[in-house]
């Protein structure tokens, strides 16, 4: 009977010494856990940053992940930049693979146009025969991309010019 | 004569290329900073070739702050194509005398080469021409030869181009590749004689270490030259800094060719061999329709067989308004400041002239004399306007032999070359 209190206390002593090992373990872990995020974001500070930067570039939610893969809007895919229609994915996957959609949309010509610069594409830069898809694609870019008749010289592009005030006092 | 590559380039395996591009998708911010330019090219062709994005405006803006952020460049450089990295300069932001660096156009035929090292870098001169093969490094080009610095204006042979109709196909590049920096190195004629030229010598033609795009290390991207004359000009000089600084590593870093009044094709960046020939250079984009115009005058939209088409030499007079900005709003009674440069090929420019009636009178102007050969010209005027309304100011330059620009297109050509067409730009008074 006489040790059941020395007993008592030796459980409570044990409880406490148990309680404080596991408090300092919690706080050593929290300590650890603090340092391990502080060091990812040190390290990832300029992705986090970047992102920042973008999003406020990007206040129109164009977000470039996956889902916007497919996107289009007023009949242009967005993450390309070119004319959708039914021969669009065609052309994406036979002339984007190698170049950018940049280089189509800068360009104009008639169907007869289009056929010279992929023959001159297989001739000089490794394209291989489109096959059938061919006639799809020439069909795309004649209608989305044919020449403008511009005459001897355009006139200035009205749409492009951002007026000013210029002040000469 | 066709040369293997000796430098060695990574990062165009289409699986590094992949990794790369979901790596800047993810917004690895670091990866940019820390990886070579070339991979920073494959990234973002990458990038947008996998369709993640393109050059819609949003885009557009990103595109231009990376390369702003990578390559020195000055954000409002107009990015035309994302692999090959060409950008070119709005005409307001050429106003200074001497273009900065970057503020320089960009027009790549491949991609940046990797693992530029200038301590080991080395020239070689071959060729059928020479007395024997000799090989300079860097450092020695530097110490050995004088020291010469010009003003030079390179000019893009297909500046322009987006005018052209029908259009060719191409860059399309308005008025902004061209630029006139000035640049330090030695003349290539001091170096071609202390390796011995023989008399058979035609032409020369350059080697760069820039990587062809389909990534074959046995094509050569761009290998062009000159004639032999051209060649051996006192203003035609193998150059390692701009504006007193090393050349920005997308003008040819460490080492580049710069010859004034031609294509400014014909100035081979990241050089590392010069070839001298025994007939006209046949080295990448010297033959076909490339850097040719047809030999006669054709109807616009002509098919022209290669046979018929000319090296072009010579480019021709032209002019560029930089002050003020197109789109400039200013009050009925104010004098209005017209500020800009102009260069004639190999010419003088003699006179210049402005217009503010599409033509029915010019108005002359100041002109400067140019520093030296092929530097350009400085033009300022000032404007009176009779009414309110929209009027656009017109320049034209005259060279010395009495060319001046016209005010429409020049001769239509396959390829789009040569618009030396008068610049404009709009002004409302109000």
């Amino acid at each position: 009977m006489s040790n059941k209190p020395k007993q008592d206390k030796d459980t409570l002593i044990d409880i406490e010494f148990y309680r404080s090992i596991g408090l300092l373990i919690t706080a050593v872990s929290v300590i650890l856990i603090s340092i391990i995020i502080f060091f990812f974001y040190i390290a990832f500070k300029d992705d986090i940053e970047f992102h920042e930067a973008r999003a406020a570039q990007n206040k129109q939610a164009i977000v470039l992940e996956e889902d916007d893969f497919d996107k289009v809007e007023n009949g242009i895919h967005v993450a390309t930049g070119l004319a959708y229609d039914d021969n669009f994915q065609v052309v994406r996957s036979a002339c984007v693979t190698c170049h950018s959609a940049q280089l189509i949309i800068q360009n104009r010509a008639t169907k007869e146009g289009w056929l010279e610069i992929i023959r001159w594409m297989q001739a000089t830069q490794g394209l291989a025969d489109l096959g059938d898809k061919e006639p799809q694609i020439l069909d795309y870019l004649a209608k989305h991309y044919a020449p403008k008749e511009t005459g001897r010289r355009p006139n200035l592009d009205m749409a492009s010019i951002e007026w000013y005030t210029l002040s000469l006092d | 004569m066709k040369r293997p590559k000796e430098i060695k380039k990574t990062g165009n395996s289409s699986e590094e290329r992949n990794e790369r591009s979901r790596a800047l998708m993810q917004g690895r911010r670091r990866f940019l900073k820390n990886s070579s330019l070339s991979a920073i090219q494959l990234a973002i062709g990458a990038h947008l070739l996998n369709g993640s994005s393109s050059l819609n405006l949003n885009q557009h803006a990103q595109l231009k702050s990376l390369l702003s952020q990578i390559e020195g460049k000055h954000p409002g450089m107009r990015v035309l194509n994302d692999r090959p990295i060409n950008a070119e300069t709005p005409a307001h932001l050429l106003k200074d005398l001497v273009t900065p660096a970057d503020l320089f156009f960009v027009r790549n035929n491949g991609l940046v080469p990797t693992n530029i090292n200038a301590d080991t870098w080395k020239l070689t001169i071959d060729g059928e021409a020479v007395s024997r093969t000799k090989t300079y490094a860097l450092q020695e080009l530097k110490t050995r030869f004088e020291n010469v610095r010009y003003q030079i204006t390179l000019e893009c042979g297909g500046n322009g181009r987006q005018e052209f109709n029908p259009p060719a196909k191409g860059n399309q590049w308005t008025v902004g590749a061209v630029g006139c920096a000035e640049w330090t190195g030695v003349r290539l004629r001091d170096v071609l004689e202390d390796v011995g030229i023989k008399n058979n010598a035609v032409y020369i033609g350059y080697h760069g270490a820039d990587l062809h795009l389909s990534g074959d290390p046995n094509k050569e991207v761009i290998s062009r030259g000159v004639p032999i004359e051209k060649a051996m000009e006192p203003e035609t000089i193998i150059a390692w800094a701009m504006n007193g600084e090393d050349l920005p590593v997308l003008n040819g870093y460490p080492l580049r060719l710069v010859i004034g009044g031609y294509p400014a094709s014909c100035s081979g960046k990241w050089l590392t061999g010069i070839s001298v020939r025994d007939r006209i250079h046949d080295g990448s984009k010297m033959g076909g329709q490339s850097y040719r115009v047809p030999c006669k005058p054709v109807a616009p939209g002509s098919k022209v067989a290669d046979e018929d088409m000319c090296i072009i030499e010579q480019m021709p007079v032209k002019s560029l308004i930089t002050y003020p900005k197109t789109g400039a709003t200013i009050k009925l009674g104010d004098t209005l400041p017209i500020k800009g440069h102009a260069w004639a090929g190999e010419r003088n420019v003699q006179t210049m002239a402005l217009s503010i009636d599409f033509g029915k009178t010019w108005q002359p102007c100041n002109l400067t004399k140019a520093v030296n050969k092929f530097a350009w010209q400085h033009f300022e005027g000032k404007l009176k306007f009779p009414d309110k309304g929209y009027y656009e100011v017109w320049a034209k330059a005259t060279d010395d032999k009495g060319e001046s620009q016209p005010m429409l297109l020049p001769g239509w050509n396959p390829r789009g070359y040569l618009n030396n067409a008068c610049h404009r730009i709009a002004v409302k008074v109000i």
